[in-house]
Formats: C-alpha cells, sequence, structure tokens
C-alpha cells in the first residue's frame, strides 16, 4: 500500500462531513447564479446532500427508516422538479428569459 | 287653602317668566312691537302677583315655622352627592322676590317705550325675562347649586343684554368683559361649593346650621370663596371693572340688572350664607375692608365722569360697597335694607337717565346737557326724589338704612370703617348733586350743538331737536318708583321699641351689634344726615352755574393732575390689561406657538416623518431579485444552526 | 479499499458540485450534475442502500437531468450566456455564509455521538439476512403506507400541474421572428414530459 494512511473505518461521519460540503455547495450556487435553470440544480444538489445524510445515518444507526425517507423525498424532488420546469417555461414564454434578475415585480 | 300647599307652588315665580322667554323666543317676532313687550310685563307682572301671594301666605305661618321647602324632583344623584331642584321659601328669599319681581315689572313697562323702533324689539324683552327666571331661580333655590344655576343664567343674561346692540365693538367688547370678570368669581363659589360639600356633605341650605361644629379655618376659607364669588357679580374690588362698561347695554338692562337685581346677588349669597361669616371673624373683617375700600374708591372716580350712566355705574359699585361693609360688621338687615331701597332709588335714578337720553335724543355726555327741567318735568322732578334718596337725606329712603349701617359700624368698634362710610357718604351727595345741578339746571349748554342735534337726529320721531319728554309708557315706572324711594323706608324705622322695625323682626337674622343707648344712635343719625346735607350744599355751590365759561369742570380744575387719575378709575384697567392680561396673552401664545404647533405637532409629524423615513430605509431591503430573499433565508438558516451549534456543544 | 471508494467518489461528488455552479453554459451545468449524482449513488451502494442507489439512479440520474437537458435546449438557452454579474457583496455574503454554514455543521456533526444504541425503530437494514429490498418494502407499505399513498397523489397533481402550466394559454407571445434561438418554441408542441 501507499504511504497515504487511510483511515481504517470509514464512520457516518466521513458521509456526513461531505454531505455538508455538498449541501454548502449548493446553497452557494444557489446564492451567486442567475439563470434559474441553474439555481434548480443546485436545488437538486442540496437534496441529494440531505439524501446522503439520511443513508448514513440510516447505516449508522442500522434503522430502515432514514432509507425509506430517502424513498420519499426522491419522489417529492422528481415531482417538484416537473412542476418547477414548468413553471420556468411559463415564465419564458412571458419574458423570454430565464435570469431570475428579471423577475423583480416585487421591487419595493 | 292652606299656606303650605300655596308655598309649594313656589315654581311658578320663575315659571311665569321663564315661559314667557321661551314663547318670546320662539313667536317673538311675529308677535312684534309693543305687544311683545306687553307680554313679557303682563308675565312678570303675574310673577309679582304670585310673589305677594307667596308672601302673604307665609306671614300667616308661625314665625319659627316660616320655612318651606317645596316638592320637587331629585336632579344629581352621585354617589353621595345629591342635589334636589326644590324652592324655598323663606322671609329672605320671599322678600327678594317681591321686590325683583316688583321692580321687573316696572321695568319691562318701561322698555316698551324706550326700545321702541328697535329691530330686535322681541328679542330683548325675551332676554329679560329669561333674566328675571334666573334670577328667580337664584334667589329661591333651595340649595348652593340651585342658586349657582341662577347665578349663571344672569351672568349670561347680562352678557346678552349688555352685548344687545353688539353691531357696536364696544358693547361686544363690554359683553365679553363681564361675563369673564364674573366668571372669576364664580370660580371662587365653585370652590367654596366644593368647600362646604367636603365639609358638610350636602349643598342644601337646610344644613347650614351644622356649619358650627366646622373648624374654623374651613369656615373662614368657605366665607372668603363665597366673598369672591360675590366680588365678580356685586362688582366689588377689583373685579367691579365690569359694572362701567356695561353701561353699553340699553338703559332698562342698566337698570334692572346692573342696579337693582344682578349685582344684588352677591349680597343675597353672603347674607344667605352667613352663618359662616358669624363663625369667622376674620372673614367678617376682610368682607367690610373690602365693602369700605370699594365704597370709597367709586365714589371719588364719580366725582369726575361725564357720562350720565357712568356717573351711576359708579354710584352703584359704592352702595354695594355700603352692603358688604354691613354685611362684614354684622348688619344683615341692614344690608337686605340698603338693598330694597337702593333698588327703588337707584332703578329711578337709571330710568330717569334714560328718559333724559332719550328725550336729548340719545346724548349722554352730561356736559351737553343743562336746564332740563323745563323740558322733562316728570323726569326732573323724580330724579331729584332719588337724588335725595341717595344722599340719605330724612325723610326718603336712603337715609333710613345708610344711616342704619352707619350706626352698627360705630357701634361695633370699627371706627376707622364707619370713618370711610361717612366719608363716601359726604362724597356721594357730593356728585349726585353734580350730576342733578349739570343735567337739570344751569344754561341750556345743548343749544350750542343745537346745529349738531340736528344734523346727528337718528331718531325715529320726526320733530325739532328740543328735548322731550317720555311716553306714559316710561314716566309712570318713574313715578311708582319714586313713590317708593319715598316711602320706603318705613319698612325698617329703627325705633326698636316701638314695632315699626318691621324688615328686622321679619328677616330674623342675627345681629351682632347692639345700639347701646338711643341718644348715642340719635346722634349718629345727626351726624349721618348732616354729612348728607354738607355734601349737597358744597354741589350746589360749585355748580350753581353749571360749568365754567370754559366748558371745563370745576372739581376737574381744583383736582388737578389727580383729576387725570380719577377719570381712568385709578388705572386699573390699564393695570389689569398691562400686567395681567399682558402675560396671560403672551403665555397663552407661547402654548399655542411654541408648546402645541411646534412642539406637539412637530412630536405627532416627527412620527411620521420618522416612520416614512424608516421604511424609506427599510424598502431598500425589496429588491424584487429572488437571489437576495434567499440569501435571507441562508442567513436565517445559518444563524440557527450557529446557536444550536453553539448551544449543543458547550 | 472502503476508503479508496469512498475518497474516489467524494471527489467526484465535489468535482461535480463546483462544476454545477460555476458552469457557463447551462448544458455544462446539468452534465456535471449526472456526475455528482451517479457518485452519489455508488455511495448508497457503499452503504448497504442498494434499491435506493437503484432509485437514483433510474429516477434522477436519467429522468430528471434528462428532462433538465430538454428543457435548456427547448427554451434555447444552451449558449454561452454572460458572466453573472452579481453584486459584490451579494458573492461575498454567500461564500461567507457558505463558509459558515460549513463550519456550522462539521461542529455539530463531529462533535456529537449521536448514536444511542438503541434497538431499531423500524427494522434493521437487513444485511446480510433479509435483503435490503424486502425490509425497505415490509417497512414502506406497513409503516408509512400512508405516506406512500400521499406520494401516488402527489405525482398525479405534479403531473396534472405541470401540463397546465406548461400549456400556451391561447394567444401567442410576440416573437422576434429572426431570433433562431426562440424558433422552436412555437412549433413544438407543449414542453410536458
Amino acid at each position: 500500500m501507499s504511504a497515504l494512511a487511510y483511515p481504517d473505518r470509514i464512520t457516518a461521519t466521513y458521509y456526513l462531513i461531505l454531505a455538508a460540503g455538498l449541501f454548502t455547495i449548493g446553497a452557494v450556487g444557489l446564492l451567486i447564479r442567475k439563470n434559474t435553470l441553474v439555481m434548480f440544480m443546485c436545488i437538486e444538489l442540496m437534496l441529494n446532500a440531505a439524501n446522503l445524510t439520511f443513508v448514513s445515518y440510516a447505516s449508522a444507526l442500522n434503522d430502515i427508516s432514514g432509507q425509506v425517507i430517502v424513498f420519499f423525498t426522491l419522489v417529492v424532488a422528481a415531482a417538484e422538479v416537473a412542476v418547477g420546469l414548468a413553471i420556468i417555461i411559463a415564465i419564458f414564454r412571458r419574458r423570454q428569459s430565464v435570469n431570475a434578475d428579471d423577475v423583480d415585480l416585487l421591487k419595493g | 287653602m292652606h299656606a303650605r300647599n300655596i308655598l309649594d307652588l313656589a315654581w311658578l315665580i320663575p315659571a311665569f317668566p321663564a315661559s314667557g322667554a321661551v314663547l318670546l323666543l320662539l313667536v317673538g317676532k311675529r308677535i312684534g312691537e309693543p305687544k311683545a313687550g306687553w307680554v313679557a310685563t303682563a308675565l312678570i307682572g303675574l310673577s309679582f302677583v304670585a310673589s305677594v301671594i307667596a308672601f302673604f301666605a307665609l306671614r300667616s305661618l308661625h314665625p319659627a315655622l316660616r320655612e318651606n321647602v317645596s316638592q320637587g324632583f331629585t336632579w344629581i344623584q352621585a354617589g353621595t352627592f345629591r342635589v334636589d331642584f326644590r324652592f324655598l321659601v323663606d322671609p329672605l328669599s320671599s322678600t327678594m322676590t317681591l321686590f325683583v319681581t316688583g321692580i321687573a315689572t316696572l321695568i319691562s313697562m318701561y322698555a316698551i317705550g324706550y326700545m321702541h323702533g328697535d329691530e330686535r324689539f322681541s328679542r330683548f324683552f325675551a332676554y329679560i325675562c329669561l333674566f328675571v327666571a334666573s334670577m328667580l331661580v337664584l334667589v329661591l333655590g333651595s340649595s348652593f347649586l340651585m342658586t349657582f344655576m341662577g347665578w349663571e343664567g344672569v351672568g349670561l343674561c347680562s352678557y346678552l343684554l349688555i352685548s344687545f346692540w353688539f353691531e357696536r365693538d364696544t358693547a361686544a367688547v363690554a359683553g365679553k368683559k363681564a361675563f369673564i370678570t364674573n366668571r372669576v368669581g364664580d370660580f371662587g363659589f365653585m370652590l367654596a361649593m366644593f368647600l362646604i360639600f367636603q365639609k358638610m356633605g350636602t349643598l342644601n341650605y337646610s344644613a347650614l346650621p351644622a356649619a358650627h361644629a366646622l373648624p374654623q379655618s374651613a369656615v373662614t376659607a368657605i366665607a372668603l370663596l363665597l366673598f369672591v364669588g360675590a366680588m365678580g357679580k356685586s362688582a366689588q374690588l377689583p373685579l367691579h371693572i365690569w359694572l362701567p362698561d356695561a353701561m353699553e347695554g340699553p338703559t332698562p338692562v342698566s337698570a334692572l340688572i346692573h342696579a337693582a337685581t344682578m349685582v344684588t346677588a352677591g349680597v343675597f349669597l353672603l347674607v344667605r350664607a352667613h352663618v359662616f361669616l358669624d363663625l369667622s371673624d376674620h372673614a367678617a373683617t376682610v368682607v367690610a375692608w373690602f365693602g369700605a375700600i370699594t365704597a370709597l374708591f367709586a365714589a371719588t372716580v364719580a366725582l369726575v365722569q361725564n357720562d350720565i350712566k357712568k356717573v351711576l355705574a359708579y354710584s352703584t359699585v359704592s352702595q354695594l360697597g355700603y352692603m358688604f361693609l354691613a354685611i362684614g360688621v354684622g348688619s344683615y338687615t341692614g344690608a337686605i335694607f340698603l338693598m330694597i331701597a337702593h333698588a327703588f332709588f337707584k332703578a329711578l335714578l337709571f330710568l330717569g337717565a334714560g328718559s333724559v337720553i332719550h328725550g336729548m335724543h340719545d346724548e349722554q355726555d352730561m356736559r351737553r346737557m343743562g336746564g332740563l327741567r323745563k323740558f322733562l318735568p316728570i323726569t326732573a322732578g323724580t330724579f331729584i326724589i332719588g337724588w335725595l334718596a341717595i344722599a340719605g337725606i330724612v325723610p326718603f329712603a336712603g337715609f333710613w338704612a345708610k344711616d342704619e349701617i352707619l350706626a352698627k359700624t360705630w357701634f361695633s368698634h370699627s371706627y376707622a370703617l364707619w370713618a370711610i362710610g361717612a366719608g363716601t357718604a359726604l362724597l356721594t351727595a357730593f356728585y349726585m348733586t353734580r350730576q342733578v345741578w349739570l343735567v337739570f339746571y344751569g344754561p341750556e349748554r345743548w343749544r350750542d350743538d343745537a346745529e349738531l342735534l340736528g344734523v346727528e337726529d337718528t331718531h325715529d320721531h320726526d320733530h325739532a331737536p328740543e328735548p322731550h319728554e317720555s311716553p306714559w309708557t316710561m314716566y309712570v315706572p318713574l313715578l311708582v318708583l319714586a313713590v317708593l324711594s319715598v316711602v320706603g323706608g318705613i319698612i325698617d324705622l329703627p325705633f326698636t321699641n316701638s314695632r315699626l322695625n318691621l324688615l328686622d323682626r321679619w328677616l330674623e337674622l342675627p345681629e351682632a351689634v347692639h345700639t347701646p343707648s338711643f341718644s348715642a344712635a340719635f346722634l349718629l343719625s345727626t351726624i349721618a344726615l348732616a354729612v348728607g346735607v354738607i355734601g349737597i350744599v358744597a354741589g350746589i355751590s360749585v355748580y350753581r352755574r353749571g360749568l365754567r365759561d370754559d366748558g371745563t369742570d370745576p372739581t376737574v380744575e381744583r383736582l388737578g393732575g389727580f383729576a387725570g387719575v380719577l377719570q381712568n378709575a385709578w388705572y386699573i384697567d390699564v393695570g389689569l390689561a398691562r400686567f395681567v392680561s399682558g402675560p396671560v396673552t403672551a403665555f397663552a401664545r407661547f402654548l399655542s406657538d411654541g408648546v402645541d404647533r411646534k412642539g406637539i405637532d412637530g412630536a405627532v409629524n416627527g412620527v411620521a416623518t420618522a416612520a416614512r423615513a424608516g421604511s424609506g430605509g427599510l424598502r431598500r431591503l425589496q429588491t424584487g431579485l429572488v437571489r437576495n430573499y434567499a440569501l435571507g433565508i441562508a442567513l436565517g438558516a445559518v444563524l440557527l444552526l450557529l446557536y444550536i451549534a453553539t448551544r449543543v456543544t458547550f | 479499499m472502503a476508503a479508496v471508494v469512498f475518497f474516489a467518489c467524494a471527489a467526484a461528488v465535489l468535482i461535480g458540485a463546483l462544476g454545477v455552479i460555476t458552469g457557463r453554459n447551462p448544458v455544462h451545468s446539468a452534465l456535471f450534475l449526472l456526475v455528482t449524482l451517479v457518485s452519489i449513488a455508488v455511495l448508497y451502494l457503499q452503504q448497504h442502500a442498494q434499491l435506493v442507489a437503484a432509485i437514483q439512479i433510474v429516477v434522477y440520474a436519467s429522468a430528471i437531468v434528462v428532462l433538465f437537458l430538454f428543457v435548456i435546449t427547448l427554451l434555447g438557452v444552451d449558449k454561452h450566456e454572460a458572466p453573472d454579474d452579481a453584486h459584490p457583496l451579494q458573492r461575498v455574503a454567500a461564500i461567507t455564509l457558505g463558509v459558515l454554514l460549513f463550519t456550522g455543521i462539521v461542529v455539530l456533526v463531529h462533535g456529537n455521538d449521536w448514536v444511542t444504541g438503541a434497538p431499531s425503530t423500524r427494522g434493521a437494514l437487513g444485511v446480510p439476512a433479509t435483503g435490503n429490498v424486502e425490509t425497505l418494502a415490509k417497512s414502506l407499505f406497513t409503516s408509512f403506507v400512508w405516506a406512500f399513498e400521499m406520494t401516488a397523489v402527489l405525482l398525479v397533481i405534479a403531473v396534472v400541474g405541470s401540463v397546465v402550466l406548461a400549456r400556451r394559454s391561447g394567444h401567442r407571445p410576440e416573437v422576434p421572428e429572426d431570433d433562431t434561438a426562440a424558433a422552436g418554441v412555437p412549433e413544438s408542441e407543449g414542453a410536458a414530459p
């Protein structure tokens, strides 16, 4: 083996930190990007991070409920994507743009 | 009918003029002149008749039981505070109603002629009826609060009537002045009522004997506060300032309100509440001194007045001072006696002056009169009777009253007060003589202005500019009052061993002083009479030829610079304006501009401005960009997370 | 061995995520997303969540990403877009918040022992005695059957909703005739998945 020190067990903590990082990247991307489609993808990243967390806990606690929750989350995410994209298309029809900054009617 | 049943109908006495007021206010214009005047006179006359009936009913009762409180209704009931609307008929109130309604009837009849041609004829009589009704409520009230109600009512009517010709600025201002000065006095009255209620639990007159149980300080305070109220209504120093200005009103008003009735309300109040003065020597002394000084002060000012009504106004203030002097030394009957006699002769004098003014086509300056007894004989004759009465010449009414007061003053060992009173009597005789001579005797100075008179003739009558006698509606009351001034003294002759002191025995007011001996009293009476005679003689000698050839007044000449002080009434009006109303107005302006406009409005507007500024700043958070809102959510989430992280791990 | 897999997949996940948020072309972002999703599926496998991993591939990695690509090309925004001109404050605030968020979660995760030692509430993961699918199915159709039915309803609603939303309203929007990017919009019929 190489000189790199592998940890002898990948405990749940590693997964959790990875999920945290993924979530953070998704959140930052959501705040930075203007393109609504890309913003949507960032939301998907965050959802996946949550799912990863659940699965990690399911394996750490030896409880199937975590995976069941992931199951449901996946379903909801799918439905959400469908409806969300339909909304984006509807907005695009009106404004010819997917730039989130152009939808500022609520400007006070 | 049983006497008590009759007395229970006492509410009719004020009800007649009150209904007259309502009637005339509603349909007076349609009734028109002169019927409106006769309606008023008739109703007041009915009130007089009712008063006479009540008087005899009361007289038929045993002296110890001469008091009847009629049934009424509960007016105010608030916790322990209860005031009933009931009328009290006892000797004092019965006497007051008699002469108030009697004189009011005469004056109302006089006014029919005097107010002829005025465009608001019926409204005048409506006000007169309202006034008489209020005065009767004042007098017949069974509690302080009812008296106060009448008090306010007569104050209102005084305001309405003084400024009756409100197109004249001076009249409107005078009305306001009267009302406001009265108000200052009313403040004292109200404080007195509060104290009375607090100490005695009720405002009814029937509870007054219980005042003996009160501490001295309370009694003195109540007495002095009641005197403040009386000061305002009865024009004592320093609240006398409204009375001379009140001469802006029509002369019947001056006669009725400012000579015979309203100004006597203060005297009435103190006599009604005499128990407080009995118990507090300090208060009584204060009252006596104020009265005496007012009397002297007003007499000095009257010496140099040129307006015929102003002389009489200051004379009224002076005589009222006498009445308070009488109250102060404990001679309540004397005060009432002088009040009645004064009502007779002062009303007579005022009505006579009105007759002169009417005959001289609204000329009021005495320097432009003279020798009028040829043209206005009845007026002159009655006026002379009034003059003799006020100067205190036997056997006219004024002599007996004034003599009684001065005697009581002497015998209560207040010699200084007696001296002031005697001096005032001298001055009174002098200035009244001056008035009579300037108006009715001497050369006819008005002839020089005959052309002026002709040009300025705004009178309805279409005749030559010579003074003329008044119509019968005006001189009949003069005659009646003249008779009363002559024989009025009979109601209280001081010969106590005979049974002629009718008023004394009728009123049964406590007399604090006793006349030690008849001879001493006789001597004092002689001195009083002498004083009056000296004043008259001096007056005639100075004014025999009227004014001097260059038109100046001899008295003014002799007084020199001091005459200016007197003519301006010792600069009291000016002083009050500068030292009281000046700062008060400045303070009010400060409050209105500085505090109200800048401070309070500024604060309110400032709140609005702050809200707008705040919202303007906060508005910039609403960028409309979804990203920024998402940033907000993320911020919140992070904060929450950090909070949990710190709480959980440490 | 497990460590290698883990670190490799972790790297893929993070690189994919970074690619998503920094891709100038939305299509690039979508492809990076695909990388991330597949890597996560591998991680699921490593954690004995076989069914979930399969579903992840089938639903997420294929259906959803394809859907994204559909819409991107449909709307014609698959071109290289202008660099993002976000307000600088927004960028700084976003990154700061990101750092704080990460730190917070790490602190929460790292210092605590969340394992209570209680027996599992809904059954063990089913390794190796029963299969993972069987355990999941048993739990799903007994304890969570109510939620399961609800998701069915949810899916129906989503379908109906997206059809309604994406339908053309009746009048044509003004489209510049010479805009080739939007040329495909009026002609194609609907965008329902």
